[in-house]
């Protein structure tokens, strides 16, 4: 037993050398030994070896084959007035305007039924469906037995994600968040000098990108020149909590949110020692005034660090780009859009919080092939004279959403768990009153 | 390829469906993954606050009339089943379909069947006419706050009077497909039906 028991520790001691020499330390000093790069490699090939037989393996077995196409339905784009003229041309009396038409039911009824068969914003929530299988169940809404070899890869892939890879992960995770703790905490002890920024900006940075090993976290940073500077706001499109060590790994930033208790609120109050974050109590975030005064005072502080802002306000399946809220907008201060696209191929990184807790989730993403992204900076934004900030939100909003290949949808994100206003509908019924009066006023 | 989600529904019901309402194969796995995802209780059936949930449906102005239609005499769930069949209306006429053999009955989506659906919409007590009250809800729904009761009452007579064809103040069926003389075409394109609408 004693031997067993040495044996076990041995190998242990060797294995955290091992992770912490061949991984550790060149992410904190940001050197890469090329390890990820083979393994990336060696997956993106076996992905596209699997897609290639399992299409072979679905035209043998004669399924129709559809090309995934984007909708289900092609939708008429056409205004309220334009539909409804069209179906009017039916009629073989000469169409007097201002009138009503017992077919003005069926624009309605057609817009309701294609609503029921598909619409934009119910989509959003729940994750992105792919066009070809990653070898990882959850992906899988039909799993057909298509040959051996396929099943055999994907048993070894879920011995390697979740023997090797989980352990692995979770390792540098807890490594990377409590060199966060005690790092920030030591550097807090420091008097405010220009030392003490240099080194907080360290030990992020370095936290960041253990964090990032730990979820083998690819990024491609594109545009760097347009990376947000000191006093400026940082705003993103949001698609999981992991958003923000993508882009805490290539920059420093000021939180902005809510204050936690437990794990998260640990961390929290670490790392405000070492360079002012911006928490709120929950009583404060309530009080918008309140929270842009304390956004305003921090940006005007053109030696802070540049705040980074989710103006959807919840997490998006990217896919598309919802309302930006325009609290961040009205600010002031020059806004720094960033696109980030995640590559479902690899691992799904948007989080559902209805389906999924904190925990769950970060266990699916430790238990994924990898999380590859793109990070697009664009040029930065003002907001012009006789902009409003709603006006200004959309065109960031519109900015980022090209950058990304995402959909610009105007619809609330809150629309996941609150219903939708009624003013929206009051808009249609004012619209179609006006068709049916006609310019005549009543 | 992304097949999607029929596990959970059986090849024979699926053949079934395809007969009932003439949607293809893999249109059909498609719409039940769409009703799965409708489904948040995940119990196979969808009540009217899953429709509800759907933003665009529930600012439509008639969003409670459609949602109703979906729904059997005092029911307040329905099945796959049901809801095949109620969205089988939406389906575009296909050109083959036309030529059909007359005696076999015809298919829920056939320009009889759209019209019908649609002065079902207004038929609210289901009558097989529509009353002046009737047309008066279904204008007061798509209007909303914006036209007084007076104005109102006049378009709602007005239109009354123009498909009365034999006096008796109401809208029948054959009245109103004579007045309702719509192409009905541009009525939802289904991208499948161009596709592969022969080797079902």
């Amino acid at each position: 037993m004693e031997d067993f028991g040495k044996i076990v520790f041995s190998a242990f001691i060797v294995w955290f050398t091992l992770v912490v020499g061949l991984i550790m330390l060149p992410a904190m000093f940001g050197i890469s030994l090329g390890i990820t790069e083979v393994y990336m490699k060696v997956l993106v090939k076996t992905l596209e070896w699997a897609t290639l037989r399992i299409q072979r393996g679905s035209t043998e077995q004669q399924k129709p084959t559809t090309l995934v196409s984007n909708g289900i339905i092609l939708r008429d784009d056409g205004s309220m007035e334009k539909e409804i003229a069209d179906l009017r041309k039916g009629r073989s009396r000469p169409q007097i305007n201002g009138e009503f038409e017992l077919s003005d039911i069926f624009y309605f009824s057609k817009k309701g039924f294609e609503s029921i068969v598909e619409d934009e914003v119910t989509q959003r929530f729940t994750s992105e469906e792919l066009v070809s299988w990653n070898l990882l169940t959850r992906s899988n809404n039909n799993f057909q037995y298509i040959s051996l070899r396929i099943s055999i890869i994907w048993v070894l892939g879920v011995f390697i994600r979740y023997c090797i890879l989980l352990p692995l992960r979770v390792t540098l995770a807890m490594i990377g968040l409590s060199w966060l703790v005690i790092g920030a905490s030591l550097v807090g002890l420091l008097p405010n000098n220009r030392l003490k920024n240099w080194l907080s900006e360290l030990v992020h940075l370095m936290c960041y990108r253990i964090c990032a090993r730990g979820l083998s976290a690819t990024i491609c940073y594109h545009n760097k020149e347009n990376r947000p500077m000191k006093g400026g706001i940082c705003v993103a499109n949001h698609t999981s909590p992991i958003d923000i060590v993508i882009l805490a790994n290539d920059g420093c930033y000021a939180m902005v949110g809510q204050e936690h208790g437990g794990l998260l609120g640990i961390i929290q109050r670490a790392i405000v020692k070492a360079c002012p974050h911006v928490w709120f109590e929950r009583s404060e975030m309530k009080d918008r005034n309140l929270v842009t005064k304390r956004l305003r005072n921090h940006v005007a502080d053109k030696a802070k660090l540049p705040i980074l802002i989710f103006p959807e306000g919840t997490c998006i399946n990217n896919t598309s780009v919802m309302m930006f809220k325009k609290g961040s907008f009205e600010i002031g201060g020059t806004i720094y859009p960033v696109a980030i696209k995640y590559d479902p191929r690899f691992g799904d990184a948007f989080w559902n919080s209805a389906k999924y807790n904190m925990v769950s989730y970060l266990i699916r993403m430790m238990t994924s092939w990898a999380i590859v992204c793109d990070v697009w900076y664009l040029p930065a934004m003002n907001r012009q004279e006789e902009e409003s900030a709603v006006q200004f939100a959309n065109r960031v909003k519109a900015a980022i959403a090209r950058q990304g290949g995402l959909v610009d949808l105007s619809w609330d994100g809150g629309l996941k768990r609150a219903k939708v206003k009624d003013a929206y509908k009051e808009e249609q019924q004012k619209s179609y009153s006006k068709m049916i009066v006609g310019d005549h006023s009543s | 390829m992304g097949s999607r989600a029929s596990t959970l529904l059986r090849d024979e019901e699926i053949e079934e469906i395809k007969k009932e309402t003439g949607f293809s194969h893999s249109q059909i796995t498609r719409l039940y993954s769409r009703f799965t995802s409708l489904d948040k209780g995940e119990n196979g059936t969808l009540c009217r606050e899953d429709f509800q949930r759907i933003p665009e449906l529930a600012i439509n102005p008639l969003g409670d009339r459609i949602i109703n239609a979906f729904f059997p005499e005092g029911e307040d769930q329905v099945n796959f089943r049901g809801f095949m069949r109620t969205l089988a209306h939406f389906r575009p006429i296909d050109d083959h379909e036309k030529n059909k053999d007359p005696n076999v009955s015809e298919p829920l989506n056939s320009r009889n069947n759209k019209l019908l659906f649609a002065f079902r919409l207004y038929d609210l007590d289901k009558d097989d006419k529509i009353s002046r009250d009737e047309l008066l809800q279904v204008l007061r729904m798509m209007v909303g706050v914006n036209i007084s009761d007076d104005q109102l009452g006049s378009i709602a007579d007005r239109t009354i009077q123009e498909a009365d064809q034999d006096g008796d103040s109401f809208i029948s069926f054959t009245e109103f497909i004579k007045t309702a003389n719509t192409s009905l075409e541009p009525w939802a394109r289904l991208p499948g039906t161009t596709l592969h609408h022969c080797h079902c």
